[in-house]
């Protein structure tokens, strides 16, 4: 055990992204029905076949259940009292940056995301979303002499009607689940890419998703494409006010590589997380899938899960073409009365596919860590392999850690490999490190950062420092 | 020679300290003071409260401390946290070095070292200046570079993780250093080089506490007092020769002192 009155001298460290942005919002009622959905679509001034993708969708999930098996326990959320479309206030067309209200842009700004001409970041795109729109995407002009298509996906689907039509819902279909049915049904918007064949995205793209209003749920949806031997780095970042109440998020991300191409997308997921005592917090119900469809084509995950009041996540890889490879590199951080229940789907279908999961759990405070993963060989998965390595790390004697690795192979002349541990800070650890003087809480991050190398090494540069920074942050105050 | 070492402050005193741990006492009533320039050497049985002395003196969190005083440059320590001692010079070498999977070794050692160099107001070093002062340290424990890029004491043979815990004093520079069993484990080269580590690492104005069962150490490392402890307490003081003693008649030997006392 360590040591109790180590841990009260340590001051705790607020949420630094729980500012609240006061800007005049356009909201419309609350409930949700073929109406709410059908206002969504027209003040989007949607094509016929999405509002029908909308509405089909919104079927199949009236006629759904919640799912209840994730080991997460949660007070009923009543879908009908949630604002499905808020957007801030702005003039009708915005054609350039300074036409956006600068409220946004400061707000930006403070979240480190400078988005105007003179501060953008250099050797990012990005595109910037608040509540239900998408405020601004950065070096769109430069991406564009590359035939790099990066924008909101509300623009994709007027511009690039053809590719919305022919790639949305193909990954994750709307009946995939619950929570992705009610995304299809009402998602508002969310970042698009398009990588022509043969094109290395010049650099990397990226989405940060911003929740300012308390009764609104956010329900984005992306959507990227990696044409034939062509390859993006995409990184996702995510943060929301502190409220007193549970905001939904349910977020759909749809992958698709072609021949040769490979995707890489990388978050930090950091929605506050409700306080001490278990209070506020977001709901964060995610789909994320990609779908290898080329032949030696790859798709990359990488998480760091610190935020929200409740997590339900699982990146997955549909692993159709030959030699095509998955992977899946996830921090997962719980504190107080956190919950998260994540991990991967690695779907063997092609032969000689190839996935790697590293999945590394960190439960403090009462918080509740699980990650939960399949791993299939399809009967045609001919000389596929699999290796998995799952650890948890326990700080403190009131967090729990659980890990829930299913396998399924239907092909003998395949290799499924698991590995598991589960590791506590010993005291002993602790005063080792601090006999040599390092500070407590920097020898708690110290092998915090130490436990995750793996897979912060898999992150972007600048996502590595701020994931490193991140955890030490959130674990302030928690050992005990 | 020693009136004109009690000239100067002691380093450390220790005065009738006693402590216990789940409410099992484990000191009762040890004193100790140790001036510039000495060399304490203290043995005893398993179980004496040697060890437990050590980490005491060091702040580790298990213990209570029931009475007695523990004054490191005439200030009362008691209530300093275990970074805050080894900040302001105390160095305790582990018996049993801790492994931590994931931390560099690297890493450990410069984290380490500038948190001893702020609390001198001295400069901190980043990952260039530092590689060259640990390079200079090395030397001095006969250590390989590729130490340093594995993770802390992990999967290091017993008396690599004792040079490793020298190589940490060679880099503190601590005012006084407590080493836990430095010998054991340890075969007769690996001895001479932890010894010669020691010895080019303390001068006139630092002092040593060697824990130890054993006399090789001590015919390295000529101590000033020997202390012999048992259920503890230091039961006698004697100079070097007292070691040589204790191990021609063993500790039954020493059983005697505590029914004198």
């Amino acid at each position: 055990m360590v040591n109790e009155n180590l841990v009260k001298d340590v001051v705790k460290e607020p949420y630094k992204y729980g500012f609240v942005t006061d800007i005049e919002t356009e909201k419309i009622e609350k409930g949700l029905n073929e109406d709410i959905i059908k206002l969504i679509s027209q003040k989007k001034e949607e094509p016929k076949f999405l509002l029908d993708f909308r509405l089909k969708a919104f079927k199949k999930w009236q006629k759904m259940k919640e799912p209840d098996w994730a080991a997460l326990g949660y007070k009923k959320i009543d879908y009908q009292d949630i604002i499905y479309y808020s957007a801030p206030k702005q003039k009708e067309k915005i054609s350039s940056l300074d036409e956006v209200d600068p409220k946004l842009l400061e707000t930006f700004d403070k979240l480190g995301i400078p988005l105007t001409e003179q501060k953008k970041l250099t050797n990012v795109a990005v595109d910037a979303v608040f509540d239900s729109v998408s405020i601004a995407t950065t070096f769109r002009e430069e991406l564009a002499e590359h035939g790099v298509i990066f924008c909101s996906i509300s623009e994709a689907v007027k511009n690039h009607a053809d590719l919305i039509e022919k790639y949305l819902g193909t990954v994750v279909p709307a009946s995939d689940n619950y929570f992705a049915a009610l995304n299809s049904a009402v998602f508002s918007d969310g970042s698009f890419v398009y990588i022509p064949k043969g094109v290395t995205c010049p650099m990397d793209l990226s989405s940060y998703f911003r929740i300012n209003s308390g009764d609104s749920g956010q329900f984005e949806r992306t959507l990227i494409i990696a044409e034939e031997s062509s390859s993006v780095s995409y990184l996702e970042g995510c943060t929301a006010p502190m409220f007193d109440t549970n905001t939904l998020h349910a977020a759909v991300v749809e992958l698709i590589t072609l021949d040769d191409a490979s995707i890489k997308y990388s978050t930090v997921q950091n929605w506050y997380a409700g306080d001490e005592k278990g209070v506020g917090g977001i709901f964060n119900f995610v789909t994320k899938r990609g779908k290898c469809l080329g032949k030696r084509s790859k798709i990359s995950w990488s998480q760091v899960e610190t935020g929200s009041a409740i997590t339900w996540k699982y990146p997955s890889c549909l692993l159709l073409g030959e030699e095509s490879v998955g992977e899946f590199y996830s921090v997962a951080l719980t504190n107080n009365l956190q919950q998260a229940d994540t991990g991967t789907k690695m779907i063997h279908i092609g032969p000689k596919t190839k996935s790697t999961i590293v999945s590394k759990g960190i439960s403090a405070g009462n918080s509740k860590n699980s990650y939960r993963g399949l791993v299939k060989m399809g009967t045609k998965a001919k000389g596929s392999r699999n290796y998995s390595q799952c650890d948890s790390m326990l700080i403190g004697d009131k967090a729990s850690a659980n890990t829930f690795p299913y396998i399924k192979s239907q092909q003998p002349n395949s290799e499924i490999e698991h590995e598991a541990s589960t590791c506590r800070i010993s005291e002993d650890q602790l005063f080792y490190l601090q006999s040599r003087g390092i500070e407590f809480e920097e020898a708690v991050s110290m092998m915090v950062s130490g436990f995750c190398k793996d897979v912060f090494n898999q992150l972007p540069m600048e996502f590595a420092a701020e994931a490193d920074k991140l955890l030490a942050l959130k674990l302030e105050g928690s050992v005990g | 020679m020693q009136s004109k070492m009690k000239e100067s402050d002691p380093i450390l005193e220790v005065e009738n300290l006693s402590a216990s741990t789940d409410n099992l006492p484990i000191l009762k009533g040890v004193s100790l003071n140790v001036y510039p320039g000495e060399i304490h050497a203290i043995m005893g049985r398993n179980g004496c409260g040697k060890s437990t002395l050590s980490k005491i003196i060091a702040g580790h969190p298990s213990y209570n401390i029931t009475n007695g005083d523990i004054k490191f440059l005439g200030e009362d320590i008691k209530s300093l946290e275990p970074e805050e001692r080894a900040q302001s010079g105390i160095f305790l070498g582990f018996q049993y070095p801790i492994e931590i999977p994931g931390v560099s070794n690297l890493e450990f050692l410069r984290v380490s070292t500038n948190a001893r160099r702020k609390f001198l107001n001295k400069e901190e070093l980043d990952t260039f200046d530092f590689e060259e002062l640990v390079k200079e340290k090395l030397e001095i424990v006969k250590m390989d570079h590729a130490f340093l890029s594995r993770s802390v004491n992990q999967g290091f043979s017993g008396g690599e993780k004792k040079r490793n815990e020298i190589l940490q004093m060679a880099l503190l520079e601590p005012k006084i250093a407590i080493l836990d069993e430095t010998d054991s484990g340890l075969d007769i080269d690996a001895l001479r080089i932890v010894a010669s580590g020691i010895k080019k690492i303390s001068n006139a104005q630092t002092g040593i506490i060697l824990i130890t069962h054993y006399q090789r150490l001590l015919d390295e490392i000529k101590p000033n007092y020997v202390h012999v402890m048992s259920d503890g307490q230091i039961i006698k003081t004697g100079k070097s020769d007292l070691a040589l003693e204790l191990e021609e008649k063993g500790y039954e030997w020493t059983d005697n002192f505590i029914k004198e006392n």
